[in-house]
């Protein structure tokens, strides 16, 4: 099987978010950036279906603060090619990240591959999904929140399955080439030995394309300001010894006839 | 008795199993006599599939793959029992286990998530449990006394205080390093931190598998020391005390280096006319594996609480060379969910009965691990009116009045 | 904006859900704000009838297909997308749940067109379309315009109850054709969870853990908790993720939604994907050592402690309580 795996550095929510002065977007001094935790899972759903099926994974990825080392993390992990883009506008939304992507896609000899995994969404995917976007321009089915990817014996389609609320499960069958929101992999993402992403660092390299010119177009949506979110409502903060709550609670339960 | 000196002149990091011949510990580990004390004496000895007898067994009969894809190497708790009871004086904790675990670490096809995340919060954030890095000096602001940062004030200090993680973050462990600041202060210490620049030393991360991590915190570490001027390093974590003292020297390390209880005990003529207040508990002391059986403070956290008034000091059945491990180090402060899943008895709760057996009623540590493990023990058996942990700074600080 | 306002309804296995009616209830406001016709899309087979909890709409655009029986990407974004440039609608506002998430956001692929994504609210202003969108998991709103038509707006749930939005009245229905491709997608079965366990919609007391619970053994304390006040315990995505509680445990967007007399929230953030699930809780209590969880928001009562040091003395507490209220 021939997969692709894209892969996005996204705002990591560890640090405090700080929004920059011109209040449109977040401030880049205090921003550590951090793999997108869907493509994380879209990453090791793909070496799992190498594992089980043959086949060749290439990762992709728009050039970011901390990608260099997450490519050569995938490449410690077991992916056979690691492709950069480079050259891009700073701060490309969504959906302008994924015409990128696309056209890189296409013209870098990466089309057609069998599927190409992405994470389903990412926290600041505020235009556009990447999956269906890129879906859309390469032409090909999509399918996303997928949990397992089982293809058939010939390639020529799939089965996946799409999580529902409440528990439920949909079993979704979809032709090769497919682009796939990846929810979840079978498995946890795996851990690999700093010692082996220092490796690959010595021993693997990345290949780096030019990113094409982008496209010009209207503006669909003006990001007019970011703020923190101001609560409306306010919980009713109970204070004092673990002792004085448990009896102010046991308090509140009775009145409420819970007890 | 085996002394628990121990002076690493290799680097530790250039030693493997396929090279055990070219170096002075490499040869140790081969000339283990297959007697099986250290089986014996394992906390975990039943569980073991592989103690470290039988993986020396395996080793010198070209098994050892078979001891990397199994999960006993899960268990080992690196508390220095077989090392410090082994008649051959080999360092099984510090130079074979740490082999062995990093190959069972890529040979395995899944390790427990909560120690896989513990490791790459500590190469991404350095600290194991995922706190953002800027957070780490958050503490200082409710120390109650003066805390220099060296990255805000770089003039000269006496003491480098490395604080640690989880004496940086969890509200528990912020006491200690609370009571530390205000007993430093009171004896005049002049001392920095270096704050939100400071990073896991990283030796759990090297007991439990990931010696490239380690490369990675010790380098890191290295860098930052020497941006500043002191003249020793004093830390409330023993097992930053064990990286510093055994594995760093392989890179240059050579400051002065001692942990607090020590330090405290070296200043006992100074400190003893500040204890004030009479605590009238029954304490007994909990030897901790790296700051007692690895490196032989044993007199020293005794010496400080016999030096509080009103304190009688009782010995549990374990103690000293003996102690029992709480089941923290080597990983399984993240190998807890694991455990549970196997079966097994927590080994904090084991060594919980045998404080409560001396009707002590305060439990004293003197390493940051035991107060989380041994307060949740504590809760489990429901023993919580009988017995309280504190560690030894809290108790100081407690009869200090500060 | 100048086309007409709709809302595509979410029609999953026969039902019209809850969001649909939030939807509805947003579209009307705004339709009327803008001065434009507000219509309702429905999709489905042989499920004309739905059309007549719509009531709230001026018309109702249904259209049969087979293929459209049940929600799939590639037929409702095409069928969507065939719609919207017959009619050449202002704005479709989308629920974002599991169901139409897909839709959602390959439907303005399609059709090239504007989209904002995880609005938690809408405005008109100056003749345009505003929306508020929730990013960085909850810690960043963002403002944002709309500047072209047809546009998607993906909304979340919540943004309006659910009663507004509901109106049993004749209503007209247009039915309208669409011409759809074999698909290249295609739903081939539901798979439901495995029964045997216990089912947290139904429990009226609620004992739920996140990532504060810190270990699966300590799980045990929120069990005897929920023991002692009648309940059952319930969990977060994360605490589902470790294995520790088994899926049908789970509160959230992609888990249950739960309407407890109690909800009691232990070590729980209160991202936005939990909250969903639990919000309309009669009486939520948090408890986080983080003052500034954004769980706080959503409980009545709070209190910014170490859950380890409450939850055994509430539990003795409530026993203490129960045996004298016995004697």
């Amino acid at each position: 099987m021939n997969i692709l795996v894209v892969l996005k550095m996204v705002p990591d929510v560890v640090e405090e978010l700080e929004i920059a002065a011109d209040g449109k977007a977040l401030d880049a001094a205090l921003l550590r950036m951090i793999l997108n935790e869907r493509d994380n899972h879209a990453l090791e759903a793909a070496l799992l279906l190498k594992e089980k099926h043959g086949g060749k994974v290439t990762v992709l990825g728009l050039e970011a603060p901390e990608m260099d080392d997450m490519l050569f993390t995938a490449l410690a992990k077991g992916v056979d090619r690691a492709v950069k883009v480079t050259g891009m506008e700073p701060g490309l939304s969504t959906r302008a990240a994924a015409a990128c992507l696309a056209a890189v896609i296409q013209q870098a000899g990466m089309w057609p591959a069998d599927l190409v995994l992405t994470g389903v969404q990412a926290i600041d995917d505020l235009d556009g999904l990447a999956a269906p976007l890129l879906a859309q321009r390469l032409g090909a089915p999509y399918a996303g929140i997928v949990t397992r990817i089982e293809p058939n014996s010939t390639g020529t389609a799939a089965t996946v399955v799409k999580e529902y609320p409440s528990g439920v499960h949909g079993e979704f069958e979809i032709t090769l080439p497919a682009v796939l929101g990846i929810q979840a992999a079978e498995k946890p993402p795996r851990y690999v030995p700093v010692a082996k992403v220092r490796a690959a660092m010595k021993s693997q390299k990345i290949e780096n394309v030019a990113a094409p010119a982008a496209e010009a177009g209207p503006v669909l949506v003006e990001v007019l300001r970011l703020e923190k979110p101001q609560p409306t409502t306010h919980a009713e903060m109970l204070e004092g010894s673990p002792e004085d709550l448990a009896g102010k609670l046991c308090e509140i339960l009775a009145g409420r006839g819970l007890l | 008795m085996a002394q628990a000196t121990h002076q690493s002149s290799a680097a530790t990091c250039e030693l493997s199993l396929d090279n055990l011949m070219l170096t002075t510990e490499g040869r140790a580990v081969l000339s283990c006599i297959q007697c099986g004390t250290c089986a014996g004496t394992c906390p975990y000895g039943e569980v073991m599939d592989f103690p470290p007898r039988r993986i020396i067994g395996m080793l010198r009969a070209g098994l050892l793959e078979e001891v990397y894809t199994s999960d006993s190497l899960l268990s080992c708790v690196a508390c220095y029992s077989c090392k410090a009871k082994c008649p051959r004086h080999i360092d099984l904790t510090g130079v074979l286990l740490p082999l062995v675990k990093e190959q069972v670490l890529t040979h395995r096809p899944e390790m427990p998530s909560e120690l896989q995340k513990a490791l790459e919060n500590m190469h991404r954030y350095g600290n194991p449990m995922g706190e953002s890095p800027r957070k780490r000096a958050n503490w200082v602001k409710t120390a109650g006394v003066p805390v220099r940062v060296f990255s805000e004030d770089w003039r000269p200090a006496d003491v480098l205080w490395i604080v640690e993680c989880y004496t940086s973050y969890y509200p528990r462990g912020q006491d200690n390093t609370r009571a530390t600041a205000k007993i430093f202060q009171a004896l005049g210490v002049d001392f920095a931190i270096l704050g939100n620049e400071e990073k896991c030393a990283g030796e759990c991360g090297r007991l439990s598998w990931e010696s490239g991590l380690f490369s990675t915190l010790m380098e890191y570490n290295m860098g930052v020391f020497a941006k500043y001027k002191f003249n020793r390093i004093v830390t409330s974590e023993p097992h930053a005390y064990d990286a510093f003292k055994h594995r760093y020297p392989a890179i240059g390390f050579n400051y002065q280096l001692e942990h607090t209880t020590p330090f405290l005990a070296r200043h006992l003529g100074r400190l003893k006319p500040l204890l004030r207040k009479k605590l009238g508990y029954t304490v007994t002391y909990h030897d901790s594996c790296c700051l007692g059986r690895h490196n032989s403070f044993y007199e020293e956290p005794r010496a400080l609480l016999g030096a509080i008034p009103g304190i009688k000091l009782v010995e549990m059945t374990h103690n000293r060379i003996n102690t029992l491990c709480c089941g923290g180090g080597g990983g399984g402060m993240w190998l807890d969910t694991y455990y549970k899943t196997k079966g097994y008895e927590r080994l904090s709760e084991k060594r919980v009965k045998e404080a409560a057996a001396t009707g002590a009623d305060v439990l004293a540590i003197s390493c940051p691990y035991e107060v989380f493990r041994f307060e949740d023990a504590v809760k489990v058996l429901g023993y919580e009116k009988k017995m309280v942990v504190r560690d030894i700074v809290e108790l100081l600080a407690e009869a200090m009045e500060v | 904006m100048k086309g007409n306002l709709w809302v595509l309804a979410e029609q999953w296995r026969g039902q019209l859900s809850e969001i649909t009616f939030e939807l509805m209830a947003l579209g009307r406001e705004l339709a009327e704000q803008l001065g434009v016709p507000f219509e309702a899309v429905l999709f489905g087979h042989n499920a004309k009838e739905l059309a007549g909890q719509l009531g709230v709409a001026d018309k109702v655009l249904y259209v049969d297909h087979a293929l459209l029986k049940e929600p799939s990407p590639e037929t409702y974004a095409q069928a969507l997308e065939q719609l919207v440039k017959a009619k050449q609608p202002g704005a479709v506002l989308v629920p974002l749940t599991n169901v139409m998430m897909d839709v959602a956001a390959l439907a303005p692929a399609r059709l090239g067109a504007a989209f904002v994504n995880w609005c938690k609210g809408a405005l008109v202003s100056e003749g345009k379309l505003q929306a508020s969108a929730v990013l960085y998991g909850g810690k960043i709103e963002a403002l944002v315009r709309v500047e072209a038509e047809p546009a998607v707006l993906g909304i979340l749930p919540g943004v309006r109850p659910a009663e507004k939005g509901r109106k049993e009245k004749a209503v007209p229905v247009e039915e309208a054709g669409v011409t759809l491709e074999t698909p290249r997608v295609r739903l081939n079965k539901y798979v439901e969870p495995e029964a045997g366990d216990v089912d947290i919609t139904q429990q009226e007391v609620l004992v739920s853990v996140g990532r504060g619970i810190q270990t699966q053994n300590n799980i045990e304390l929120a069990q005897e908790l929920a023991e002692a006040l009648g309940g059952a315990v319930s969990g977060s995505r994360p605490v589902i993720d470790q294995g520790w509680l088994p899926q049908s445990r789970q509160v959230g967007k992609s888990g249950a939604s739960v309407k407890p007399k109690l909800y009691l929230a232990l070590g729980i953030s209160g991202a936005p994907e939990h909250v969903e699930g639990m919000k309309n809780a009669a009486l939520i209590v948090a408890i986080n050592t983080d003052p500034h969880a954004p769980i706080f928001n959503v409980a009545h009562y709070g209190a910014a402690m170490d859950m380890f040091d409450l939850l055994p003395r509430l539990t003795e507490e409530i026993k203490k309580r129960q045996v004298s209220r016995v004697t």
